[in-house]
């Protein structure tokens, strides 16, 4: 028998909780307050009034749409490419068991286990050194090479519950290979993978320590950002810009959390 | 089972092209292994761990101090150099700070993740997960600049010291040396709280993980045994979660270690191993000696990573 005690937490506790949940999320809503503000020259708080004008201020700057811009292409293309591997490298890792399987894991997660300045480093002075000018696609390829951690960390999770007589059932009943990828293991994969790609996109569209060692002249949104934190120039369309940035990553972290919480319903789970 | 059972499974060949390569994947596992491995092994092999050991070669040349020019050729004066008081200065105080933020980020992470492991259920346990995934995932320098606001002089932190007539200990605390500084926004305790803050979130999850695996009646059999909610927290419960703290600590540790952009914003002028790496390679030029400092982080994380496997961390990851 379980005693009631359990249902209900110490008073202590709670508030050490939900303190340390507002800690969190306090400054979060504090970017959502300043995009409003009329204070232009500092960060006065409480602010002096509220005003939307500045939205459409940063609606008809073009540094802030080309730096986006850019942002989307690279996490899209880094994406793809981070999709592709991944998937691979799971399939590889879960389905079979082969000598340096735990090499293989270690070798995916490293690129983002070692702190971003080392990747950084690394791949700009392997650029100069092989004469690769810096460009959209050296930033890619820096984005990818860390992406494809998240889409395998999703992906492996998956393989591992979808049962391998469902693959052999198919194969058995006459489909090829091919076949047995597109109808049987993409259906039960799918939502695994999407989450995965949302998350390696977020990844990607924030990315900021690996990219001003791999980018040029080019600047992504982070970069943008970067720029106006080292020297602020203008406060209130860095307010705005820091908001939309906010909501923009939100929306691929809900969309990923509502894919993978049903991951339980995989058919043949648990044989 | 016997040979002839065996050859009646055996159906012809599949016709097509996609048939044929399926069967010969099909046949030759080994093959589709490498089908399956090559890209993602190649991709990771050549442009990562090739820049990689390029970066760490690197560190064993010197350069030359009138031309400024690499000298390709074996010395350790780099490492000489790495270890001159002014340069192993950086070292500490970033092992320092990575350790204290670390320290903290447990003891407010713990918590929330025990409240979350043992208390919320159903609703309340979604509104946990998402409460600790939105600031996890959400960007990092829009994060940093949330707390450029707050440390402002003019900002929030002052205005509610103010209003609570406390503005006495904010200053008092300025006042400090080492951690004090002009404003927030320039001193130790500023840098301490943005990584704590940005860092800490990646401390709840394994915590978590590893609390929800202490069964219920453990805790109740110690209770029962009359041990108070002290001893059985000493004894039982904290032992249970060292190796979640233990993995959540790999995070937080190594992400002060190589953060060069929040000390850059938030903190006052003396430099932590990111920023020297970045200064080093940037306006001095001096590859090697950048080398040899991101060695630093690699070893202090490697050490680190075998003591936390021996500790049995891996195991809640």
């Amino acid at each position: 028998m379980r005693s009631d005690r359990s249902t209900s937490a110490p008073l202590g506790l709670k508030i050490a909780a939900i303190g340390g949940l507002a800690f969190l999320h306090i400054p979060i809503l504090l970017i959502f307050l300043y995009a409003f503000t009329t204070e232009e020259k500092s960060y006065q708080f409480p602010p002096p009034g509220l005003t939307l004008q500045w939205f459409a201020v940063t609606w008809n700057r073009p540094d802030v749409w080309e730096a986006l811009t850019l942002s989307v292409k690279v996490a899209t293309i880094a994406t793809a490419i981070a999709l592709v591997l991944g998937t691979f490298c799971a399939a590889a890792v879960s389905q079979t068991r082969f000598f340096g399987r735990e090499t293989i894991s270690l070798l995916v997660i490293l690129p983002i286990a070692l702190p971003g300045i080392i990747t950084g480093i690394a791949l700009r002075s392997a650029f100069s050194m092989a004469d690769i000018p810096f460009s959209f696609w050296t930033i890619v390829l820096g984005h990818a090479t860390f992406c494809i951690v998240v889409v395998y960390n999703n992906a492996v999770a998956r393989f591992r519950r979808v049962s391998g007589s469902l693959i052999e059932a198919s194969m058995d009943l006459g489909a090829d290979g091919f076949q047995t990828f597109r109808h049987v293991i993409l259906p039960n994969i799918g939502t695994a993978l999407l989450a995965g790609g949302m998350l390696a996109f977020a990844l990607s569209f924030d990315e900021v320590i690996v990219t001003t060692f791999t980018g040029g002249q080019q600047s992504t949104l982070p970069i943008w950002m970067l720029e106006e934190l080292i020297r602020p120039r203008q406060r209130p369309v860095t307010n705005v810009v820091a908001m939309v940035v906010m909501l923009v990553t939100f929306l691929p972290i809900l969309a990923a959390y509502y894919l993978t919480r049903d991951g339980d319903q995989i058919a043949g789970a648990g044989k | 089972m016997s040979a002839l059972a065996t050859e009646a499974t055996i159906l012809p060949n599949r016709p097509g092209l996609t048939g044929r390569i399926s069967d010969f994947l099909w046949k030759h596992p080994y093959v589709l292994l490498a089908v399956l491995l090559g890209p993602p092994v190649l991709w990771l092999g050549i442009i990562y761990l090739g820049s990689l050991f390029a970066l760490l070669l690197q560190s064993f040349f010197s350069i030359d101090d009138f031309s400024g020019l690499i000298n390709y050729e074996f010395t350790l004066a780099t490492y000489k150099q790495l270890l001159s008081d002014a340069n192993f200065d950086i070292i500490v105080r970033t092992v320092l700070m990575a350790a204290t933020v670390t320290l903290f980020s447990a003891l407010i992470a713990f918590p929330i993740a025990y409240y979350a492991a043992r208390y919320a259920k159903g609703k309340w346990k979604a509104v946990f997960y998402l409460g600790v995934m939105l600031p996890l995932w959400s960007s990092y320098l829009v994060k940093i600049y949330a707390w450029k606001l707050i440390l402002a002089k003019e900002g929030i932190l002052t205005w509610a010291f103010t209003k609570l007539n406390l503005l006495w200990l904010l200053d008092g605390w300025l006042a400090l040396p080492i951690i004090g500084g002009n404003s927030l926004s320039v001193s130790y305790t500023g840098t301490f709280l943005v990584f704590v803050y940005v860092w800490m979130p990646f401390m709840i999850l394994p915590i978590q993980a590893a609390l929800e695996r202490v069964p219920g009646n453990l805790i109740e059999a110690s209770s029962d045994l009359g041990g108070t909610p002290q001893q059985t927290f000493r004894h039982v419960l904290f032992p249970l979660a060292l190796p979640g703290i233990v993995a959540g600590s790999i995070f937080t540790f190594s992400l002060t270690l190589g953060d060069y952009i929040i000390p850059q914003i938030v903190g006052s002028s003396r430099l932590f191993i990111g920023q020297a790496v970045y200064a080093q390679q940037g306006t001095a030029g001096n590859i090697p000696l950048a080398a040899a400092f991101t060695v630093v982080p690699i070893v202090i994380m490697g050490l680190y990573l075998w003591m936390a496997k021996r500790m049995g961390a891996f195991d809640a990851l």
